[in-house]
């Protein structure tokens, strides 16, 4: 295959059209419809349960680094209130944006909010972005959230454990927002509906930052920014982690989520910080299942999946490889063995990627040995 | 409009929903928590996706794929990502059988 272009609007996005891959129908595990629906049952327990513990946690860390501050034993309480700030509001952004943490819609919607803002995504935008994500998840061309583009840019990478990256692009986007609604590439995906949408959470975001920064201009101090804003800096390595894991070093242009999806078995702190996203390939296959019933549909589809990673550090020490080899070959990724309970990968449907040439393509051309 | 017969009405759960293939399109048929019927168009109108793999809650269905929700009685759009409301069926229940009106 030859070089990936991931513009949205590029020759790969046209071709992913084109070859039928964008809107693809996906691989599913088969589950008992009275199975899958006992599991996609929505309660608000848990997720209230969680939200009380995380935005307890959160004021009660930042009342204690504001009044150690400026000292250094504030450092601590700054670092546990940034991994709750920039790291937890990316799994609550993720799961209130599907509507399932909670039963009740408006509790749904006010944490989607809150969390948007304190991920730094536009609320009305990214939730269409993240719609594509899941109808084309890891389509070059085609799905706006692909974390590691290939070749891998591994300096990018660990900027980006401390969000860098990820602000540097935001606020030029934010700004732009503001003042004139959704970006050309935005458009591809946001419907013309929801533009007005996009332009009035900008400008509410834009007057919040504006506020915050005015207060520490006023103080004379970072303070203000270290409650607002630099939390997304300094505790982003967490979702940065994580996130990473989801669908690192695995394959592209694919339509069976065991082949582009990671499930990393976790610690209970991260996977409370994570809500249980370590569940990857089960969360893609079946996004209707709330984050707290993964464990179960875990166990009701493993028989049909590649074995989950046993930690973080064994996810990286996979992936990481994986990376370096796509410096060299980009088309490299790994294939990880299904159990012989599972079907098999759907071949079949991967031969047609992006950037292949019809004519030279035969099973299982997109899916090298390894 | 002709009346189909879908299916029994015991073949459907209450709060809960089957597909119904016909002519060459596809139907959802909805059973509410009371136990009235309700049939709309079987694929979402966001990407085509199947409702029958969806959850009901209510008098809402919620599509599998992005977590859009309509209210199935009227088929109005009620949660992005959909926008565009969904066709909806007349439904009689008659002898034991679920019928719908197909156009
Ligand atoms: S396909 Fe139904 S919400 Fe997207």
């Amino acid at each position: 295959m030859g070089k990936r272009d991931y513009s949205l609007l590029g020759p790969d996005a046209r071709h992913a059209v084109d070859t039928g891959l964008a809107a693809a129908e996906w691989y599913h595990t088969d589950v008992p419809r009275k199975v899958m629906k006992a599991l996609m049952q929505r309660t608000d327990g848990p997720a209230l349960r969680d939200s009380v513990i995380l935005f307890g946690c959160m004021i009660t860390f930042a009342g204690i680094g504001i009044a150690l501050w400026p000292s250094w034993w504030s450092a601590p309480f700054w670092l546990a209130y940034g991994v709750l700030y920039g790291s937890a509001s990316d799994s609550r952004w993720h799961e209130c944006g599907h509507g399932t943490a909670f039963r009740t819609p408006w509790m749904n919607d006010a944490v989607y909010q809150i969390a948007s803002f304190m991920i730094m995504r536009n609320s009305a935008t990214w939730r269409w972005s993240h719609a594509r994500h899941h109808t084309d998840t890891y389509i070059v061309g085609r799905d706006p959230e692909i974390a590691v583009m290939r070749p891998p840019e591994l300096a990018k990478v660990v900027l980006n454990f401390f969000g860098i990256l990820d602000v540097l692009r935001f606020f030029p986007n934010l700004i732009h927002n503001a003042l004139s609604g959704p970006t050309a590439a935005e458009r591809t995906f946001v419907p013309q509906s929801e533009w007005t949408r996009v332009q009035r959470v900008a400008q509410v975001h834009l007057a919040i930052y504006a506020a915050t920064l005015a207060l520490a201009l006023w103080m004379g101090s970072i303070l203000p920014l270290m409650v607002i804003g630099l939390p997304r800096l300094y505790g982003a390595w967490h979702h940065v982690m994580t996130g990473l894991l989801q669908h690192g070093g695995l394959a592209d242009n694919v339509t069976d989520h065991r082949l582009n999806s990671r499930t990393v078995l976790m610690n209970p702190v991260s996977r409370f910080v994570y809500w249980n996203m370590n569940y990857h390939v089960e969360h893609h296959m079946f996004p209707m299942v709330p984050y707290h019933a993964l464990p179960r549909l875990h166990a009701a589809i493993r028989h049909d999946l590649p074995a989950p990673n046993r930690s973080i550090l064994q996810g990286y020490a996979e992936m990481w490889p994986a990376f370096r080899r796509q410096l060299r070959n980009e088309d490299y990724f790994l294939k990880r063995a299904l159990p012989p309970t599972a079907k098999p990968y759907r071949c079949d449907l991967h031969r047609l990627s992006p950037g292949t040439p019809v004519a030279d393509t035969a099973p299982p051309h997109a899916l090298p040995a390894e | 409009m002709p009346w189909i017969t879908a299916c029994a009405t015991d073949d459907i759960d209450p709060e809960d929903l089957i597909r119904f293939d016909h002519g060459g399109q596809t139907y959802a048929i909805y059973r509410s928590p009371k136990g009235d019927f309700f049939a709309t168009d079987g694929k979402c109108t966001h990407e085509a996706v199947h409702l029958a793999d969806g959850l009901v809650m209510g008098h809402r269905i919620e599509c599998p794929k992005h977590n859009g929700q309509f209210d199935y009685r009227t088929g109005e759009a009620m949660r992005p990502p959909v926008c565009v409301n969904l066709r909806t069926h007349r439904v009689r229940v008659e002898g034991g059988s679920v019928q719908i009106e197909v156009a």
